[in-house]
């Protein structure tokens, strides 16, 4: 980590005005991380991503003047991962969360942990900081020891500085010129006692928020280099489309156009304005005469295609025990149809091409696998590529931001010395971005006369949920090039954390259970990582059938689900939802009004999260509305109570849309849902009048991750509430108002 | 040459007359607030106000706003003093991602200009033309509250420096 850093974000992002990075791309080697070079091999039993990088300053430096600097390898995607870092740094070193300066990815600078998703950061990068924090302090506390010929035992930190008995203080600033922070972790580290914890665990106001609401340089959408020019990429009309033919000599000569890139079948305009590029844009679109050769399935009939795919099964629980006789049982489908991520600010990346080296701001979730992508795509060797992640719009798993970086790298690449801004329109984004995989689960299950189940049986069928890069065949412009890199085969995501089959095993406590996964290897439609993955489907399913066996058994959902749930943990967050909710007292059904219930451990090993739902329906229309939801969430040690909050509620807004309104539309050969008319999400008129979460906070547990936990539990509830409220049950995703008129309307 | 009155500023731009609004204030005037969502005026977060009514600025062409008042975020104040709008949505911490929070901002404040008083419902009305994908809509609907009542505050309060 000793390369010269030219680009200093955080001061170019908190800037008023313009945002002026500079670009200059270090000759001196700029992208050799510490992660890439580190003198002993990473340990694997030190704590989080220490693992990835064990120095301490490839995590924390203490600078001069006795403020900090950290390191993470993971993304501010607003979901205030920066803020809740900035808290464990400031918590273990005892500093000021102000005199915290946090850098995230970047391949010049940060540790490569990979990307940022599956609610992880918090267990990797934040355990990595806390742990890497703890030693430094006590390194510091060390140091000030010798200088004081005092025992460590004696010395406090605290503030910022070291304390001696007899109230002498030490500044941090001062103790650090003799200290060699690159030295390995130890394995154990003096972490600070919960019960002490004075920034850990305490709201704190998000480090990101301000300059978004006063319009500052907030989004790399906002980036602005002296002689940028703006592009646009031409996408084919469908999957697999050649391009026959296209005069450019017309684009060429329009105002401002600066280039017209061809290379394959791959497209762009590249303008001294935005504006001019868009136009440039639309009038090579239309000269392109394109072959199309998609098929795509039926719509209509997608449920039996999914299940008449080649598959490759996997039995992922087969557990046989003493249980009573089955008197009753019952056999459901539940499916789900092709989701966008459908980002509000279409994908964007800035790229600069110089003496033979490429640096790209993208908001990417995982700076270091899309640098191999686009590394190979450019044909350079990795370490002549950086890679910054600078904030987007939110990205929910993986939609265009690594293609859009991609192409604008691949455009700059033809363009040196030319900085570039590359911004997706927005039927670009909702065509071209890979889609949540559409999939089908079946649930059986019998049970015996005092309501207990004794035999489970679910199925899950499901593409990949994870063609992220990298290899360059991943990105849409390696695909698309005269000379194209070969797509990679999909493979599923090994349990325990899974893709189609993540949360497919139940967590509840069965005698007898077998879960199959049937993976789907073809892709009709180009499909990645949705926010929670096949968790989403699986909780959808296995909550609303759990609803389904409550009702056939005669029992109260809640009890009937505490009935089979042993974990203490679990068990807390369900009794406090249904308590918080008055699930009890709740209101009967009837005028339409209804109430459900639904819970989750996310992945069965990160947050635990229940949601109790009071929803009403409009017999004439079929609309439902959300009236309110309370949730209750265990996610470990909290970092920032406000964000973990904010994450929930935001999670179950996103699932009461994903959940009423969407799916990608399609005809044979091309995407039509391209825009907010063709794939509708929430508006206003269906927000809830109250979305309350309560925290359980477990002091000094291991942080588990909470960014996906309630979207599952949320749809369940919604289709669990809907079917007490109306006597049906729903389970076609997304649970449309013409589904429910069909089903109930007069 | 084509002149506009941007916060408060008159401004003067050279750029053809069809360029919608959004452009003109992100590249020619290097505002950032105003965002690219959709260009088809489905989502709101391009949204600016002019003379005093909220509008999509992508799908406003610049000649149609030729001589008239617009306001942009950063016409409501700055992160070191920020307005009541801005003071609002930071208490609540109403933001995810962020990127359709300033035209929520803009169109809140179009309202609260006119309806100082408006209920929850007419907020929600307001609102209906604005997409959040983070779900962050529950932090909105309590920092335009908030914005509300630091504005009738504010105009309660005597003005500074009266005795």
């Amino acid at each position: 980590m000793t390369a010269p850093i030219t680009i200093s974000r955080r001061s170019a992002l908190q800037g008023a005005g313009a945002l002026i990075v500079s670009f200059s791309l270090a000759r001196a080697g700029f992208a050799q991380g510490a992660s890439e070079t580190p003198e002993g091999k990473a340990a694997p039993h030190l704590p989080g991503s220490l693992a990835v990088d064990p120095h301490l300053d490839a995590w924390i430096r203490i600078d001069a003047d006795g403020s900090a600097t950290v390191f993470t390898g993971k993304a501010e995607l607003g979901q205030g991962i920066k803020t809740a870092l900035i808290q464990v740094a400031a918590e273990e070193l005892d500093l000021p969360p102000a005199r915290i300066t946090m850098i995230t990815a970047d391949t010049g600078r940060t540790a490569n942990e990979g990307y940022t998703a599956g609610s992880h950061s918090m267990q990797d990068s934040g355990t990595a900081i806390r742990n890497a924090a703890a030693q430094v302090r006590e390194l510091l506390i060390a140091e000030a020891g010798k200088r004081l010929n005092l025992p460590a035992g004696q010395l406090k930190a605290e503030n910022g500085a070291v304390i001696a008995p007899d109230g002498g203080r030490l500044g941090y600033g001062d103790l650090v010129g003799a200290l060699d922070l690159h030295v390995a972790a130890a394995e154990i580290s003096t972490l600070r006692d919960p019960k002490s914890f004075k920034i850990l665990g305490t709201p704190m106001r998000r480090v990101d928020i301000p300059a978004k609401v006063t319009g500052g340089a907030a989004y790399v959408q906002d980036m602005r280099l002296p002689g940028m020019l703006h592009a646009r990429v031409v996408r084919p009309p469908s999957y697999g489309a050649t391009l026959k033919q296209v005069d450019m000599a017309a684009v060429e000569a329009m105002p401002g156009v600066a280039r017209v890139i061809r290379d394959g079948n791959f497209l762009a305009v590249v303008a001294r304005r935005e504006y001019q590029a868009i136009k440039a844009m639309r009038t090579l679109a239309a000269a392109a005469e394109w072959q199309e050769d998609a098929h795509l399935p039926q719509q209509g009939d997608l449920a039996a295609f999914i299940m008449g795919m080649p598959s490759k099964d996997y039995k992922i629980l087969d557990q046989h025990g003493e249980a009573g006789a089955a008197v009753l049982s019952l056999e459901v489908t539940y499916t789900r149809p092709y989701m966008l991520h459908g980002s509000i600010g279409p994908s964007c990346a800035v790229a600069h091409s110089e003496d033979g080296a490429v640096t790209v701001c993208t908001h990417t979730q995982g700076v270091y696998p899309d640098r191999a992508a686009i590394a190979e795509l450019l044909r350079l060797p990795p370490d002549r590529v950086r890679l910054i992640h600078v904030q987007g719009s939110g990205c929910y798993g993986h939609n265009g931001a690594d293609d859009a970086a991609g192409d604008a790298a691949l455009i700059a690449s033809k363009m040196p010395g030319t900085p570039v801004r590359l911004q997706w329109m927005r039927e670009q984004e909702n065509a071209w971005e890979p889609f949540g995989p559409a999939m089908v689960t079946k649930a059986r299950a019998a049970l015996d006369a005092s309501g207990r189940i004794v035999d489970w049986n679910y199925a899950v069928w499901s593409n990949t949920h994870l063609t992220r890069p990298g290899p360059a065949g991943t990105l849409l412009a390696g695909q698309h090039i005269a000379e194209p890199f070969p797509v990679p085969e999909p493979k599923p995501i090994p349990l325990p954390e899974g893709g189609g089959d993540r949360n497919a095993i139940p967590i509840y406590t069965l005698p007898n259970a077998e879960v199959m996964h049937h993976f789907l290897p073809d892709m009709p439609l180009r499909v990645s990582a949705l926010r929670s993955l096949g968790a989403y489907m699986n909780v959808f399913s296995i909550e609303s059938f759990m609803g389904e066996l409550a009702a056939a058994a005669n029992v109260d959902p809640v009890a009937f689900r505490l009935n089979h749930l042993d974990d203490p943990r679990a068990r807390d967050v369900v009794t406090l939802a249904a308590e918080r909710f008055g699930w009890d007292g709740r209101p009967k059904s009837q005028d339409g009004r209804g109430c459900g219930f639904a819970f989750a451990r996310y992945k069965n090993l990160a947050a635990f999260c229940a949601i109790a739902m009071e929803i009403e329906t409009e017999r004439e229309t079929g609309r439902i509305r959300v009236r309110r939801a309370v949730a209750a969430v265990d996610s470990g040690q909290i970092a920032n109570p406000d964000g973990l909050r904010n994450q929930i509620e935001g999670g179950i807004l996103q699932s009461a849309s994903w959940t009423q309104y969407e799916s990608v539309s399609f005809d044979t050969a091309r995407i039509t849902s391209i825009d907010w008319a063709t794939y509708p999400i929430l508006r206003f008129h269906a927000v809830p009048d109250s979305v309350e979460v309560h925290l359980i906070d477990r002091p000094g547990l291991p942080f588990l991750g909470a960014g996906e936990a309630a979207q599952g539990p949320a749809a369940a509830a919604l289709a669990n509430a809907v079917a007490d409220a109306t006597g049906q049950r729903m389970r076609d995703l997304p649970l449309t108002a013409a589904k429910l008129k069909a089903a109930i309307g007069v | 040459m084509t002149q506009l009155m941007v916060n408060g500023q008159t401004r003067e731009v050279d750029a053809d007359p069809d360029t919608p609004l959004l452009y003109v204030l992100r590249d020619d005037l290097e505002l950032h607030a105003a965002k690219y969502g959709c260009g088809l005026g489905q989502c709101g977060s391009c949204t600016v106000i002019v003379d005093g009514e909220a509008a999509l600025s992508c799908v406003t062409p610049l000649l149609l706003v030729e001589g008239r008042s617009i306001t942009t975020l950063e016409g409501l104040g700055t992160a070191e003093d920020p307005g009541p709008m801005q003071q609002a949505f930071i208490e609540e911490q109403a933001a995810q991602c962020g990127y359709c929070i300033a035209g929520m901002m803009m169109r809140a404040q179009a309202l609260l200009q006119k309806n100082p008083d408006a209920s929850d419902a007419e907020i929600r009305e307001a609102l209906e033309p604005h997409l959040c994908r983070c779900g962050t809509h529950m932090r909105i609907l309590k920092a335009v509250h908030r914005a509300a009542g630091l504005m009738r505050a504010a105009s309660a309060a005597p003005a500074k420096g009266a005795a």
